[in-house]
């Protein structure tokens, strides 16, 4: 029990060596396990459109989402198989909490879009399944089933690269000794940007707390509430305590 | 095993590939359930024990260890209700989302050297990743029952989970940092040699984070102190209110399943995963390499260090469950932004500096290997060194990589 006990996907794309005469042994399991994944990811996405419930369509786009992480495993790139788990299939939660959230309302509860609204939306996803579809023909290496297999995949170039130290080189005719630069910067970029939409959402959803107003603001605010009716003589010395201020609000606005 | 199957005993490829899948499928599925067999019962005794009482006695000999094949088969022949106004299919597909969540993060999970169903050099984060998904039965569950107790239920569990994934995500981020991979097994594997390699005790950081770790742990996996979702005295029994019989046992095997998965992380990351206390391999001469019977040996060793390990967590957290009162929702989201994030936000720079203070650790004479450059792909291409080199100064990574 080495390696080998480990169940690799990679296993399945070989050619079958020892075939035994069984039809199944000339079957390309990879192939065979890419159409499961895609056919899967594709009837999800057409039962999130045709779904009139929130929640269905919600749960419908998370077994798309997470099919769609089974190609990425399939083809070896568990890193970003990972991240479409816990990017995208993880976002869907807080949708799917939104949509429980709204269907406790009645009108909510089921969606029906109208028939102009069905035309449009076909119209648009279909001039863009056309786009998608004609640039996917148009790449020459993708018309060739072409296996090859992953050296050990691994993530540590892609986070070494964000980290400044690029691994696979400098780039040909580059001066000897140079280092390919990384991505430390945009990386930076990205995360400052990212802390202030958290900070931005932090300042939107806190909670709104009443204030007690500052002496100054309370007499000052007195001042605003009474103005036209009655002028009001401002004590000398402010009182020091907010107690006292609202004391005088309540008071000026009688 | 698939090479094993196709060498030795002639098979096909694809046959050999499907069986050596089907095997470990089955081995993990019985991790599960046997699992959660055990673990109610241990539960039943523990709350019992701790409550002053004897729990279970009778069922099955001396210490009612048969209880939980009773329970199961008094689950089995129950009825099977679902609500009037309950949205029957998400009703129905609800524990079987919790479940597979549960059973996928299984996956990535080595139980020993080479002991994994599919290594991943992104083992950490994958098992986070599904981890957080187990939510959506239990959301699915809420929302169809058409129960108002479900429902509240199942709001708080989203509300708890989303909130705690943020310092449960920096608490794993730590033993990442010191072993530079994500590979569950080569976090494992650096952490071999004497208890003092562990990361717990690495250094005073990582063993203040490891216990806000075990706090978020509980709380993602829903044990009281944390258990909002299933709030007995005020919410009925929460998400699955209105859920029996063998469904209902599904999210009980999904619970006490992560429960097992988060203590095995733990133990993986900070307790030197299945490297025992005492490198007695090392010490009789034996290493965990590929081959012979000797090594082999080593590994099942291994596999009872991270079991037993794992198990103490469990019997932790229950120990936890029937000592701690409940929190209030508002408590439970102090303890996570107030105390647990910042907790570990400062721990985790903490780590980095005591890295950087003192890279080869405190006692250096302690089977700790010597400073080695780890990241070798930053060589030159000719051979000769790149400017950027790492150096690495605890533990070897070329023995776990190979």
């Amino acid at each position: 029990m080495g390696n080998e006990s480990m169940i690799s996907l990679s296993g399945m794309v070989m050619t079958p060596v020892l075939a035994a005469g069984l039809p199944l042994a000339a079957i390309n399991w990879h192939s065979v396990l890419f159409l499961l994944f895609a056919s899967l990811a594709s009837i999800f996405a057409v039962g999130v459109v045709l779904a009139d419930n929130v929640v269905r369509m919600a749960l419908y786009l998370v077994f798309s989402l997470a099919a769609t992480a089974g190609l990425f495993f399939l083809a070896g790139a568990e890193f970003i198989g990972a991240m479409q788990l816990m990017i995208y299939v993880g976002g869907t939660l807080v949708l799917l909490v939104f949509g429980v959230m709204l269907t406790a309302q009645a009108p909510f509860v089921s969606i029906k879009p109208s028939a102009a609204d069905r035309a449009l939306a076909g119209l648009a996803g279909s001039s863009l399944l056309v786009v998608l579809l004609a640039a996917a023909v148009s790449v020459d290496s993708w018309q060739r089933p072409g296996l090859s297999e992953v050296t050990a995949p691994t993530a540590t170039p892609l986070g070494m690269a964000l980290l400044g130290m690029r691994v696979d080189g400098p780039a040909a005719g580059a001066a000897a000794g140079a280092v390919a630069n990384g991505y430390l910067l945009p990386f930076e970029i990205v995360s400052i940007h990212l802390l202030v939409v958290l900070v931005g959402a932090a300042y939107l959803a806190r909670a709104k707390r009443r204030r007690t107003p500052r002496p100054i603001d309370a007499a000052a605010s007195a001042v605003s509430v009474v103005e036209g009716i009655t002028r009001v003589e401002l004590p000398a010395a402010l009182p020091p305590r907010s107690g006292s201020a609202s004391a005088l609000v309540s008071g000026g606005s009688k | 095993m698939a090479a094993f199957l196709i060498n030795s005993v002639g098979l096909p490829e694809w046959l050999a590939w499907t069986i050596t899948a089907l095997v470990a499928a089955g081995l993990i599925l019985n991790v599960i359930a046997g699992g959660a067999l055990a673990f109610i019962w241990a539960e039943r005794k523990i709350a019992a024990r701790i409550q002053d009482r004897l729990g279970p006695t009778r069922t099955g000999g001396r210490f009612g260890w048969l209880q939980s094949l009773a329970d199961g088969i008094k689950l089995l022949a129950k009825e099977d209700l679902m609500p009037d106004g309950a949205d029957g299919m998400l009703f129905r597909i609800a524990p079987y989302v919790s479940f597979c969540a549960s059973f996928c993060a299984f996956i990535a999970l080595p139980f020993a050297f080479d002991f994994v169903g599919q290594r991943l050099n992104v083992g950490v984060f994958f098992v986070i990743a599904v981890l957080g998904l187990e939510v959506f039965g239990v959301i699915l569950a809420g929302y169809a029952s058409a129960s108002k107790w479900s429902l509240f239920g199942a709001m708080r569990e989203a509300a708890q989970v989303v909130s705690y994934e943020v310092p449960l995500g920096m608490c794993v981020v730590v033993p990442v940092m010191l072993a530079g991979s994500m590979d569950l097994v080569t976090i494992a594997e650096k952490q071999a040699g004497w208890l003092t390699n562990w990361y717990l005790f690495h250094d005073p950081f990582t063993f203040v984070i490891f216990w806000v770790y075990v706090t978020c742990a509980v709380a993602s996996v829903n044990r009281a102190p944390f258990d909002l979702a299933e709030a007995e005295s005020e919410l009925v029994a929460g998400f699955h209110t209105e859920y029996s019989g063998l469904r209902w046992s599904f999210f009980f095997m999904a619970e006490y399943a992560s429960m097992f998965l988060v203590s095995a992380l733990a133990a993986i990351l900070f307790m030197g995963g299945w490297n025992g206390p005492v490198p007695l391999a090392a010490l009789a001469g034996l290493s965990e390499g590929t081959g012979d019977t000797a090594h082999y040996l080593v590994r099942v060793v291994g596999l009872a260090n991270l079991l037993t390990k794992a198990t103490l967590g469990v019997l932790f957290m229950m120990w936890i469950r029937w000592t701690l009162p409940r929190l209030r929702i508002d408590q439970v989201m102090t303890t996570c932004l107030k105390y647990c994030t910042p907790i570990a936000a400062v721990m985790f720079a903490g780590a980095m500096l005591w890295q950087l203070a003192f890279p080869g650790g405190l006692i250096p004479g302690m089977a700790r290997p010597a400073g080695e450059i780890r990241e070798g792909w930053l060589e030159g291409p000719g051979g000769q060194s790149a400017p950027v080199v790492v150096p690495s100064v605890d533990g070897t990574v070329a023995k776990a990589v190979r």
